[in-house]
């Protein structure tokens, strides 16, 4: 019953991004460009980063075996990208570096889901597993390239629209400038970025390791 | 007399650290913690955990080897608590930085603001009195935990000191930049708005002081002992009829006054924060005394009167 439960909540899921990842390419080959790309598949997108809160339930409640506070960074960093940037700054929406982060999303979750569900069902392939913790070694800093040249390109605009900020003199003397505030996000990738990348390398050599050693006995 | 033998092994590894032989019966955790140092010098006292079991709970300084339950050859688990700094030294450390800080704001230090604004002064009275409050309340403070508070535990982990800092200088920076602005706003119901702030500021400084003072006499000087405190002559006391910590419901209260005082979000922000930090502590304490004493006045609640 509860292996039932488990997998009920992460196939849909892995059946999204495949959705997703199927309107990107037959967009592509269509159009032959990736301008537009973006406005074509927002609405799914936004649907799903924001169902993603849902994983940050899966993990207090134990259907995913990865942390509160690992996957609380990974969902509020995909919210901030697809809502506090894509879609509210336009003129970014036809760089070059959304498809990148767009792909390295889709690719890692589609892997990631698929082996989920495949260990509950207790038939993992090979490939499944290997792919889980191998795909990121180039998925992640290709992502997180995505991500910060983005933000880099939504500055300038940031800066001449002065949206999202406060300015004084106002009734609750306090300020918010969104042009800064992009600056130290994407400074905190430095101190964030390698923490998750060696966690990452770290379960690797756990997992394969193990297995390797494992099938010289045999 | 009969004396016991001691050995102490790591937690961990279950290596044998240490062995004792003729260790007196009435002889406390806390000699064997000296004695331990002397084969040991890297672990002074306040870095060691000892405890009867690897994972269990540490025990206490003045616990009586006699008295626990352990054979003659007593088996103790060594755990290593990592770097220690005094609670005093974090005390006044993440006291004194906001003093200096919101004066270094007030005073408007070049760099801060724009130029022409250089150590000039504000033309709102509710900015001179802000600051007098907030000086006020770290000096308070300050003396507070130099001749007032008496601590049960001597030290904390290092890395605390850092975190501490961060918090207080943080927030304190941050509120004093509004504050001391040259396009400050002050509050809307303007000279009543900031007297009833005042007066709340005042009363709860008041309320805060006479409680700890009221702990301070719970306890004799270099003891340790925990008993339940009751309302006193004082009306400021009377609070503990309804609540187990009154110190922090007042200092809640200080930090609210100061909000409405200023009209500043950030002050308003940093009272949210602080607020849901007592309540935890608040919780936690109100947990302990209901542990550790049968006939604890059932009406009181944590934090505030009846609700939480």
């Amino acid at each position: 019953m509860v292996i039932a439960r488990r997998f009920g909540a992460t196939q849909p899921v892995s059946q999204l991004w495949l959705v997703l990842a199927i309107a990107m390419v037959r967009f592509y080959m269509e159009k032959g460009t990736h301008k537009g790309l973006y406005k074509s598949i927002q609405k799914t997108l936004k649907f799903f980063q924001t169902f993603a809160l849902l994983e940050i339930v899966h993990c207090l409640i134990g259907i995913v075996p990865t942390s509160v506070i690992v996957a609380g960074v990974q969902v509020s960093s995909r919210i901030f990208m697809v809502w506090l940037i894509t879609h509210s700054i336009k003129p970014i929406q036809n760089e070059e570096s959304v498809v990148l982060f767009l792909v390295a999303w889709t690719v890692t979750e589609i892997t990631r889901y698929s082996f989920y569900t495949f260990s509950l069902l207790d038939h993992l392939p090979y490939f499944i597993k290997w792919a889980r913790y191998n795909f990121f070694i180039i998925l992640y800093p290709v992502g997180v390239a995505g991500e910060l040249l983005t933000i880099y390109a939504a500055l300038p605009y940031v800066k001449k629209t002065g949206m999202f900020s406060i300015r004084l003199p106002n009734k609750y003397n306090v300020s918010f400038d969104y042009y800064y505030f992009l600056l130290i996000t994407m400074a905190s990738y430095i101190p964030l970025f390698p923490q998750l990348y060696f966690h990452m390398l770290r379960q690797r050599r756990k997992v394969l390791h193990g297995e390797v050693i494992v099938e010289k006995d045999d | 007399m009969k004396h016991y033998e001691v050995e102490i092994l790591d937690a961990k590894t279950r290596e044998k650290l240490c062995f004792l032989d003729k260790v007196e019966p009435h002889a406390t955790i806390a000699e064997i913690k000296n004695l331990f140092t002397k084969t040991h010098p890297q672990w002074y006292p306040a870095h060691q955990s000892l405890c009867l079991d690897p994972k269990g709970k540490s025990l206490k300084d003045e616990d009586v080897l006699q008295k626990l339950p352990v054979g003659t050859t007593a088996t103790l688990y060594f755990r290593d608590l990592g770097a220690q700094i005094s609670w005093v030294t974090v005390f006044l450390t993440e006291y004194a930085g906001p003093l200096f800080i919101y004066l270094l704001f007030y005073f408007r230090v070049p760099f801060i603001y724009s130029h022409k604004y250089d150590f000039t002064s504000s033309r709102h009275t509710v900015v001179h009195l802000a600051c007098i409050c907030h000086s006020f309340h770290y000096i308070k403070r300050l003396l507070e935990t130099l001749f007032v508070h008496r601590f049960s535990h001597g030290t904390m982990p290092l890395r605390n000191i850092f975190k501490n800092c961060t918090y207080y200088w943080g927030f304190a920076a941050w509120m004093a930049y509004y504050i001391n602005h040259p396009l400050y706003t002050p509050p809307t119901y303007g000279a009543q708005q900031v007297k009833l702030a005042l007066a709340i500021f005042v009363i709860c400084q008041l309320g805060n002081f006479s409680i700890h003072m009221a702990l301070r006499d719970l306890r004799p000087a270099g003891s340790k002992t925990r008993k339940i405190p009751y309302p006193s002559k004082n009306p400021f006391t009377w609070l503990f009829l309804l609540v187990s910590c009154p110190n922090y419901t007042y200092e809640v209260g200080s930090w609210i006054g100061f909000a409405i005082m200023t009209q500043c979000l950030p002050v308003a922000l940093f009272s949210l924060v602080g607020f849901t930090q007592v309540t935890i502590w608040a919780k936690g304490k109100h947990r302990s005394y209901l542990k550790e004493f049968q006939d604890y006045p059932p009406l009181r609640m944590p934090i505030i009167p009846f609700l939480l």
